[in-house]
């Protein structure tokens, strides 16, 4: 096997991976602040891919242009999630905030398809299309900018999480909301920037997405299965878990994918879910 | 200066604290006392705004706290230390305490906190780095009790600071308290041991049930025998129709 293959496999397989990760680090920053699972997280993606589109065809706004505003539309987004929903149900029991964010999945998809219809978009033609080739190794452009784009806004949330006065609160309020109150820290106000964060997380994986993956008002299932798979193997609430096991799940699939074939690229990933679960059932770094 | 006039107060439906009245005057130490599930905890909760008022007045320098929400305290210059120290255990010391400055706190805030932490408590200063859930039960309450000071309060509330901690422990955790009420801060103090509650205070009140059924100086209480007696539930609380 040739050196150039396994180039062109680590660059799709990271750039899933980084996309996978951010999709469940949004994921795993929201239920690890309040408890609540987002399940309408896949459509989080449709919205930011849509969004992408929507700017590109109607305004001729590139992706790599419309990328910060759709992450700020998303953080919105975000915000009024939590305000409008999730803050009349946090008081509720487990099942109405389950369904909760579930009739916000089924409501956003059928928006979608009620604006948009069911046919596939895709961003043609973008300043991110086609390839590179170097030393004989072709590169897809995309699948280099989402590794670049992706992994450089992990990075940047790390910062913001682990190395800033407001990510600080945001992790009092998510271990012990008490003792963040008599601290000084508004929970409700942490609870809405979880929600932000985690939907402007989403924003730039759909941005990234939208310049190689088509558009269509269920695409964000394809990813967002991964996703939780990736939070439940990292560690419920864990972002390092949540990080690795979702870079590790990108690589495993195109690897396979590649290798076995595309329809068992998944297989081995639910194996080493299911192995893990079995072994070690609060995932890679979750908190017991 | 905190003034707590007939409270009600419960979780949910529950009610655990009945017409509560306490007072604590500037630069006090109060000692609240009382058998394992009297009550104790639960209003200087109340105070704090962690456990549900159902009637009565919380008044702070002025301020009705009991229209407040728990996190808007601190600037109001009250601080709690809560039961079990609370500390994040997987962040660092120092974060913990730059947390205890508040939101938005100066950097000039947060050095001036630090070095009254370090000089109050040595040892912390070198355990900074190190994720707090690593120090010992004594130092995390050390460290909780630093981070309760950061926002440089006026009244400091602290619910059981000796629990578990070895008699040298002890010692440090009650010069610093000692040595907090010296700079001008008065202290609302939860601690079992009558005869040390009472040693470290000015006044004390001893609930039962959820109602205050004795209040007096400390050293008099000290004194006399009725502390033993109200503990046992041999006197009553004068309870108005
Ligand atoms: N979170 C809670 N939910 C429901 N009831 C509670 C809660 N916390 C305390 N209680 C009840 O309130 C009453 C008073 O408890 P509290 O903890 O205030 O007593 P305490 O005097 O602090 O006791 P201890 O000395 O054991 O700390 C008890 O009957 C207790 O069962
Ligand atoms: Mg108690």
């Amino acid at each position: 096997m040739s050196e150039q293959l396994i180039i062109q496999l680590l660059v799709s397989g990271l750039g899933m991976g980084f996309i996978f990760a951010l999709i469940a680090i949004g994921l795993t920053l929201i239920y690890g602040v309040m408890g609540v699972v987002n399940f309408a997280h896949g459509e989080f993606i449709m919205l930011g891919m849509y969004a992408t589109y929507l700017a590109y065809v109607t305004w001729g706004v590139d992706p790599v242009l419309s990328l910060p505003l759709v992450v700020a539309l998303m953080f919105c987004f975000g915000l009024v999630v939590y305000y409008v929903l999730i803050r009349r149900v946090l008081q509720g029991s487990m099942q109405s905030q389950i369904f909760a964010t579930f009739g916000l999945m089924v409501f956003l998809q059928a928006a979608a398809q009620f604006v948009m219809g069911a046919d596939y978009f895709a961003v043609r033609n973008s300043w991110l299309s086609g390839v590179v080739k170097l030393d004989g190794v072709v590169l897809p452009v995309p699948h280099i900018a989402a590794v670049v784009g992706a992994s450089l806004a992990t990075v940047l949330l790390y910062l913001l999480v682990f190395r800033t006065s407001v990510g600080r609160q945001l992790r009092a309020a998510s271990q012990d909301a008490q003792a963040a109150a008599t601290l000084g820290i508004n929970g409700s106000l942490m609870y809405a920037f979880a929600w932000g964060i985690g939907a402007a997380c989403v924003g730039v994986a759909a941005s990234l997405l939208a310049n190689f993956y088509y558009i269509f008002p269920r695409v964000g299932a394809v990813f967002v299965l991964l996703a939780y798979v990736a939070v439940a193997l990292g560690g419920f609430g864990s972002i390092h878990g949540a990080l690795l096991a979702g870079v590790l799940i990108g690589l495993m699939q195109v690897v396979i994918g590649f290798f076995v074939s595309s329809e068992l690229k998944y297989v081995p990933v639910y194996l080493l879910y299911l192995a893990v679960v079995l072994v070690r059932p609060r995932g890679l770094f979750g908190r017991s | 200066m905190l003034e707590v006039a007939h409270l009600d107060a419960g979780y949910g439906d529950h009610q655990v604290l009945w017409d509560v009245s306490i007072r604590v005057a500037d630069g006090e130490v109060v000692a609240l006392l009382g058998p394992n599930g009297s009550g104790k905890s639960s209003l200087m909760n109340s105070v704090s705004r962690l456990v549900t008022r159902l009637g009565g007045t919380i008044v702070f320098d002025g301020v009705a706290l009991h229209e407040l929400p728990a996190y808007k305290l601190p600037r109001h210059g009250l601080s709690h230390v809560l039961e079990r120290h609370r500390m994040f255990p997987q962040m660092t010391v120092l974060e913990n305490l730059q947390l205890g400055a508040g939101p938005g706190a100066s950097r000039d805030k947060v050095a001036r906190g630090l070095d009254k932490a370090y000089a109050l408590f040595p040892r912390l200063r070198e355990r900074t780095r190190q994720v707090a859930g690593s120090l010992s039960g004594g130092e995390q309450q050390m460290c909780a009790i630093a981070r309760g000071l950061m926002s440089e309060p006026r009244l400091l509330l602290v619910d059981e600071p000796f629990i578990g901690l070895s008699p040298h422990m002890r010692a440090e955790v009650d010069a610093a308290i000692r040595r907090i009420n010296g700079e001008g801060v008065a202290i609302l103090l939860i601690e079992q041991n009558v005869a040390v509650s009472l040693a470290m205070s000015h006044r004390a009140y001893i609930l039962r049930e959820g109602r205050v059924v004795l209040e007096g100086r400390s050293a008099e209480l000290a004194a006399g025998d009725a502390v033993p007696q109200a503990f046992l539930g041999r006197i009553q609380p004068a309870r108005p129709n």
